[in-house]
């Protein structure tokens, strides 16, 4: 079996996918985004080497509290920036029948990468903005791939759920509901549309790294608001798709 | 109407069986039981009246806080049965009635447990003890002094020297539930009926110490069942006949245990398993038109405020061990029956609701008793409760269930037993930490570098050799598990001898099963002391006593709390060998040893008294409590900390194993049901790989942090810490800090 960078696993994943879940942080990550919660995931030489074998022994080690919906979330850092890792990772699962998502902002798109990307059972897809112009600059990467792999995931009708983690200052232009519900409606494999308030509370990662917080003069997102925000997309998206 | 009569007209609408021809109350249940696997949507608000008694109790809280914790105290008599005339909260609006004194929340004198302790416990709060109290006792033995009459030069050091703490030898040991339900069914002159003929029956057999003992004994339960009935007609009430409605079959329940609690300053004082027994009535009376929901719902709330207002006079050293004023008034709801029934009714959720109808507060302690067979809306019920109020426990039925059958209660947090069948002998508990530095240290304690214990070679070693330390360890474990054993025998000889629970024990079968309940303290920093000198290079560092007061620790070493076998093979072990320690050395009464792993909220104090230990802990720090892995070192999330508790062996650990778990709500899941959709598979998870107990708590640290500052802002924040819930506003502010600094998982 292979073996791969992680960061670290999160043994209990309330919040990222269905159920409980088990969540494997991958180390490395293409992008910079401004608001990135995970700073100590980025770069690629952090972490530590780990086997496959030895996720999956940490995986069905928090089996049992899986119940009908749970199962196992790779995140990161960016999980598909190893590709067969994330491959024999999620193969190792399906075999084992545990339920796999991906959690990707789908920056890497390379046919391994999207080969990888299929074997998931659900895509947590992030859309960090649905202006081209704006995700260039909050992220360093364009919007383009994210929606190569929102495609792929379309033809061959994997369940997707979008994450967009909401910025004051960045997601609050007054088109933005209507720009993501406009970017979102035509695909059916969507099931789920989450907006995620933006916190301050990886402030104390940045400093452990040396580095300022880069939204510093950025206040957290309300949470009541960003629920509301939700439900009218959730609502928009509902009466575009008829 | 005569006595059969009256019983049979008491015992109308209910399914016969051999209940009725001998004190088997399971039996009753069995086969009147009606399970209920609905939802929580029939269940109704207060009533006005309710609402209105409350307020008034809600007033006096705020007073008792007002005066420093405690209301006022009745200095001049002993408590007892019949100590005080009837006492009242609200007399026109009460439905189940009594109070402990004469007057709401003021708390009586017991001084049988100790005389000094009553003592200065009146004195911390501005009283003195009377002079007819004085006066009463000045030619009497009491608990407290006939253990110390006795106690070894060494058993004091132990207990002086923190190594043995919490010992019931000054205060009443509590942990014994009398089956209060018992009154109820039967009414008093048939349980006194019973208790004489078991006695009449010794005349024929030889007069043996143990003999002469039970008559005794049996003399004292039959004095006080006849002080309960006088104690109800007080109150205008004839117990000595079976409860006929569900209204007299909780004013039963409650006289017996208000007696109870009337007669003993126990530790702690649980109610049982009353609720589906009390369900049986409401049924019955429900069916019969005589009550309806809001009845039924205003019968239980009544009954619970009256629970939540017992209190005993304590010192302020004892709030130290057990922070926040607890009785622990633990009530088992739910579990499986041994047919495959669930034991859910009704009233299971009527319990819970008064969290609602009453506010969140941590008495009575309500204690699921989970099963992977509960009714699933029951399920949902209770994690949603959980989530909003963090007033209850979780504890394994599953695991419970073959080992003590299906109508077993808590005794406290954690400790199991059959209900009027068993009965424990209650250890507090022993600080391992300490028997490891007492190790490295060759006898000597850590703090007084005194000689202690036996003379052998200081562990100095640079670095400590961990199969000598091991070696030496178990030298000294095994010497202290018999000192330990024997302070339990002296104990427990001069409790039963001068102060037997005499009402609790009338309300058990004459032949009990014995359990003598040890307990261990320390357990994740003995894991990860063990750890580090195993896998990472301690060197002590000596002061000029030579004696060990820090270490210094090289490399990384696995911590318990991240499902780590490594390093949890050791808590396991470890468990196994001090229990097999403890079981080489006879004890009282031939009482089965059991162990707990439960340090309630003395994890702060025993911290106190404990040097620099091996895993990097510094001296003074609090341990983790219970079962718990150290704050904060288990770093790979809840369920893999969850599974290293859950490998502890219950079978090890009969008397129960504790385990705290604190999640931020938004860690938990996005919404509300997909919160407690989550909690109820984390429960499942951890008890269906024989995890026995879990207090859950769903909240922020900032809330508690904001709690420090603006108490008043929180007069109901309820939160579980160790076995039982507290008030976290009642909690002293090292226990706050304690609490604050616990890991509180999150993954955002």
């Amino acid at each position: 079996m292979g073996s791969c960078r992680i960061h670290s696993i999160e043994t209990l994943g309330g919040v990222d996918g269905p159920g409980v879940r088990c969540v494997i942080f991958f180390q490395g990550c293409p992008l910079r985004c401004l608001y990135c919660q995970n700073p100590d995931t980025q770069c690629f030489e952090g972490g530590r080497d780990t086997t496959i074998q030895e996720l999956m022994y940490a995986i069905e080690r928090t089996r049992p509290y899986f119940g009908p919906e749970g199962g196992v979330t790779l995140s990161g850092g960016e999980p598909l920036a190893q590709p067969a890792a994330v491959a024999e990772l999620l193969q190792a699962c399906r075999a084992a029948g545990i339920h796999t998502a991906l959690d990707t902002s789908g920056i890497c798109v390379s046919p391994e990468a999207l080969e990888a990307a299929r074997l998931a059972d659900l895509l947590l897809l992030d859309i960090k903005h649905p202006d081209p112009v704006r995700c260039q600059a909050l992220t360093g990467g364009g919007l383009e791939s994210a929606l190569i792999l929102l495609k792929a995931a379309e033809a061959q009708g994997q369940p997707v759920w979008i994450r967009h983690v909401f910025v004051p200052g960045w997601s609050d232009n007054p088109t933005f509901i209507e720009d993501m519900a406009m970017l979102l409606a035509p695909y059916t494999c969507i099931q789920r549309v989450e907006l995620l308030p933006y916190h301050t509370l990886a402030a104390g990662k940045y400093c452990a790294l040396g580095r300022d917080l880069p939204l510093s003069g950025t206040p957290p997102a309300d949470p009541v608001v960003i629920r509301q925000l939700e439900q009218q997309l959730r609502q928009r998206l509902a009466v575009l798709r008829g | 109407m005569n006595k059969i009569a009256e019983i049979e007209t008491a015992w109308q609408g209910f399914i016969s069986g051999s209940w009725q021809h001998a004190i088997e109350v399971r039996d009753f249940i069995q086969h009147n039981v009606t399970p209920y696997e609905g939802d929580e949507s029939f269940l109704v608000g207060p009533t006005a009246r309710t609402q209105g008694l409350n307020s008034k109790f809600q007033d006096l809280l705020r007073l008792e806080i007002k005066h420093g914790g405690v209301l006022d105290i009745n200095a001049n008599a002993i408590s007892s049965l019949l100590t005080y005339a009837p006492g009242y909260l609200d007399r026109d609006n009460e439905c189940i009635v009594g109070l402990q004194t004469d007057k709401p929340l003021c708390r009586g004198v017991n001084p049988f447990g100790g005389l000094r302790m009553a003592r200065q416990a009146c004195e911390a709060y501005g009283y003195k003890l009377g002079p007819d109290v004085e006066q009463a006792c000045a030619y009497r033995t009491t608990h407290n002094d006939g253990v110390f009459h006795v106690y070894t030069d060494t058993m004091l050091d132990l207990r002086k020297h923190g190594y043995i703490t919490g010992l019931p030898d000054a205060y009443g040991r509590g942990r014994i539930i009398g089956d209060y339900r018992r009154v109820a069914l039967y009414g008093v002159d048939a349980l006194m009926d019973a208790k004489q003929a078991d006695k009449d029956a010794l005349a024929a057999t030889p007069m043996t110490e143990e003999t002469i003992r039970r008559c005794e004994e049996l003399w004292k339960e039959i004095d006080f069942l006849a002080k309960l009935k006088e104690m109800a007609a007080a109150y205008g009430f004839d117990i000595s006949g079976p409860a006929h409605t569900a209204q007299e079959a909780v004013q039963w329940i409650y006289f017996a245990y208000l007696g109870a609690i009337k007669e003993q300053n126990g530790a702690a004082m649980s109610l049982g398993r009353v609720s589906s027994f009390i369900d049986i009535y409401m049924e019955r009376d429900l069916r019969s038109g005589l009550i309806d929901e809001a009845y039924a719902q205003e019968i239980i709330d009544h009954f619970v405020m009256k629970l939540r207002m017992a209190r005993q006079l304590r010192t302020p050293d004892y709030n130290e061990l057990f922070a926040g004023d607890p009785m622990w008034i633990t009530e088992a709801l739910g579990g499986m029956g041994e047919d495959g029934r669930t034991l859910v009714t009704r009233t299971s959720f009527r319990f819970l609701n008064t969290l609602y109808t009453l506010g969140h507060a941590p008495e009575p302690n309500l204690t699921i008793l989970w099963s992977a067979h509960l009714p699933e809306a029951f399920r949902r019920y209770c994690a949603r409760v959980s989530i909003e109020t963090d007033s209850i426990q979780y504890e394994n039925d599953d695991l419970m269930r073959p080992r003590y059958g299906d109508d077993y209660g808590i005794a406290c947090c954690v400790s199991a037993m059959r209900i009027g069948k068993q009965m424990q002998y209650f250890g507090a508990r022993c600080n391992l930490p300490k028997v490891l530095l007492l190790a490295i240290n060759g006898g000597r304690d850590e703090h007084s570098g005194k000689q202690i214990a036996p003379d052998r070679p200081v562990l100095t070693g640079a670095p400590l050799e961990y199969g000598q330390v091991m070696e030496q360890f178990q030298f000294y474990c095994d010497w202290l598990c018999e000192n330990y054993v024997n302070t339990m025998n002296i104990i427990h000889f001069m409790h039963d001898k001068y102060a037997y629970e005499k009402l609790e024990m009338s309300l058990h079968d004459t032949y009990v099963e014995r359990f003598m309940a040890f307990g261990l303290a320390g357990l994740s920093v003995m894991a990860d002391s063990l750890s580090a000198i195993r896998y990472a290079h301690v060197t002590p560092v000596n002061d000029s006593r030579g004696v060990a007061v820090d270490f210094a620790i090289a490399g990384a070493f696995p911590c318990y709390g991240n499902d780590d076998p490594r390093v949890d093979g050791m808590a396991t072990d470890l468990v196994r060998s001090f229990e097999q320690g403890l079981k080489k050395h006879q004890t009282y009464r031939g009482s089965q040893h059991t162990l707990s792993i439960l340090t309630i909220t003395s994890n702060v104090v025993y911290g106190r008294s404990t040097g620099a230990t091996p895993d990097g802990r510094s001296a003074g720090k609090p341990f983790a409590p219970g079962a718990n892995p150290m704050h904060n070192r288990d770093g790979r999330g809840a369920l893999a900390s969850l599974n290293s508790v859950a490998g502890i062996p219950y079978d090890s650990c009969r008397d129960g194993i504790s385990c705290t778990f604190t999640i931020t709500p938004a860690s938990l899941g996005a919404t509300g049901p997909e919160q407690a959709a989550n909690l109820i598979n984390i429960l499942d998870g951890y008890f269906k790989q024989e995890g026995h107990h879990l207090n859950v708590n769903v909240l922020n640290r900032q809330q508690l942090l904001d709690a420090q500052v603006h108490p008043e802002r929180y007069p109901q924040l309820t939160i579980r810490v160790s076995g039982y819930a507290v008030n976290f506003t009642r909690l002293s502010r090292k226990q706050q800090d304690e609490v604050i600094a616990r890991t509180f998982h999150t993954n955002l």
